[in-house]
């Protein structure tokens, strides 16, 4: 059985006005890049491609829902709401490796064919991103089955359980 | 002027996009792939290559690589302060541009960007 899902439940979770900020700052962001980049130069507008600005958006989002969803079932939610943005920084943490590989590939590709950069510089960042992940689940796994290894839950405080 | 509002449009359409792709999917490390999502680069190096050509956007992607690189960094500092620290997301995620732009800087200096 495949580990990921698809919870279309999970966008009615979303407020109209997340999504508006979510927007709103993705075109603020891109703006931004393009400013710099006429400023500055190509090399440091180049480096704002991968400003997190929407990381930090959406991490705060996904801990508001977390937190929402625990008060209505009568908890505090904080701690949890924050696991489940730590949880969202891990998976960023693996998605850079993949935006290094998309980066790297649309650097070396583009002066030859446009399209086929944009194409393959996709491709490597998926393809690099689900790999990362599939290796840290693979090691996480077997971490757990070595029951008194160092990094084991049995001997490690329990700070990446998953908020239920 | 409009070329900045072509920019903000496709910037706020793809990022949405990316966005609620990371919303319909769990588990949520798997699904915070999408915070680190290409979507801003995307819509800039479209425009680049349209309005300045492959050899600036191979540029801008070139430099990238130092921001993806600082992107990993934030992320780990973001998750220690967020388990070990117990910071609130805002802060945390906030506090940790520092490191983002000194990891970014350091390795465009490091590597001899020039504008």
């Amino acid at each position: 059985m495949s580990p990921i899902s698809v919870s279309p439940s999970s966008l009615k979770e979303g407020r109209w006005y997340e999504y508006l900020v979510r927007f709103a700052l993705g075109g603020a962001v891109t703006v931004f890049t393009g400013l710099i980049s006429s400023c500055y130069g190509a090399s440091i507008g180049g480096l704002f491609l991968a400003l997190p600005a929407i990381f930090c958006a959406s991490a705060t989002t996904i801990e508001k829902h977390e937190i929402r969803r625990k008060r209505e079932a009568g908890l505090d939610g904080r701690r949890s709401g924050e696991k489940a943005a730590a949880l969202d920084a891990a998976g960023a943490a693996l998605g850079a490796l993949g935006m290094l590989a998309f980066a790297i590939v649309f650097s070396v590709t583009v002066t030859r064919n446009v399209g086929g950069a944009f194409v393959g510089a996709s491709l490597a960042w998926v393809i690099v991103s689900v790999a990362a992940w599939c290796v840290r689940r693979k090691m996480r796994s077997v971490r757990r089955r070595i029951p008194g290894k160092v990094g084991s839950p049995a001997v490690r405080p329990k700070i990446f359980s998953r908020p239920s | 002027m409009t070329e900045y509002v072509v920019r903000f449009l496709i910037g706020g359409v793809v990022v949405s996009v990316f966005s609620m792709l990371g919303d319909l999917l769990r588990p949520k490390s798997f699904a915070g792939l999408f915070g680190a999502a290409p979507s801003v680069a995307l819509a800039t190096l479209g425009i680049a290559v349209y309005r300045h050509g492959a050899d600036y956007a191979a540029q801008q992607s070139w430099a990238m690589t130092a921001g993806a690189i600082a992107l990993a960094v934030y992320s780990a500092v973001v998750c220690h302060l967020l388990i070990r620290a117990r910071l609130r997301a805002a802060p945390a995620t906030l506090l940790s541009l520092v490191v983002w732009l000194i990891v970014a800087f350091g390795l465009l200096t490091f590597a001899g960007g020039q504008t």
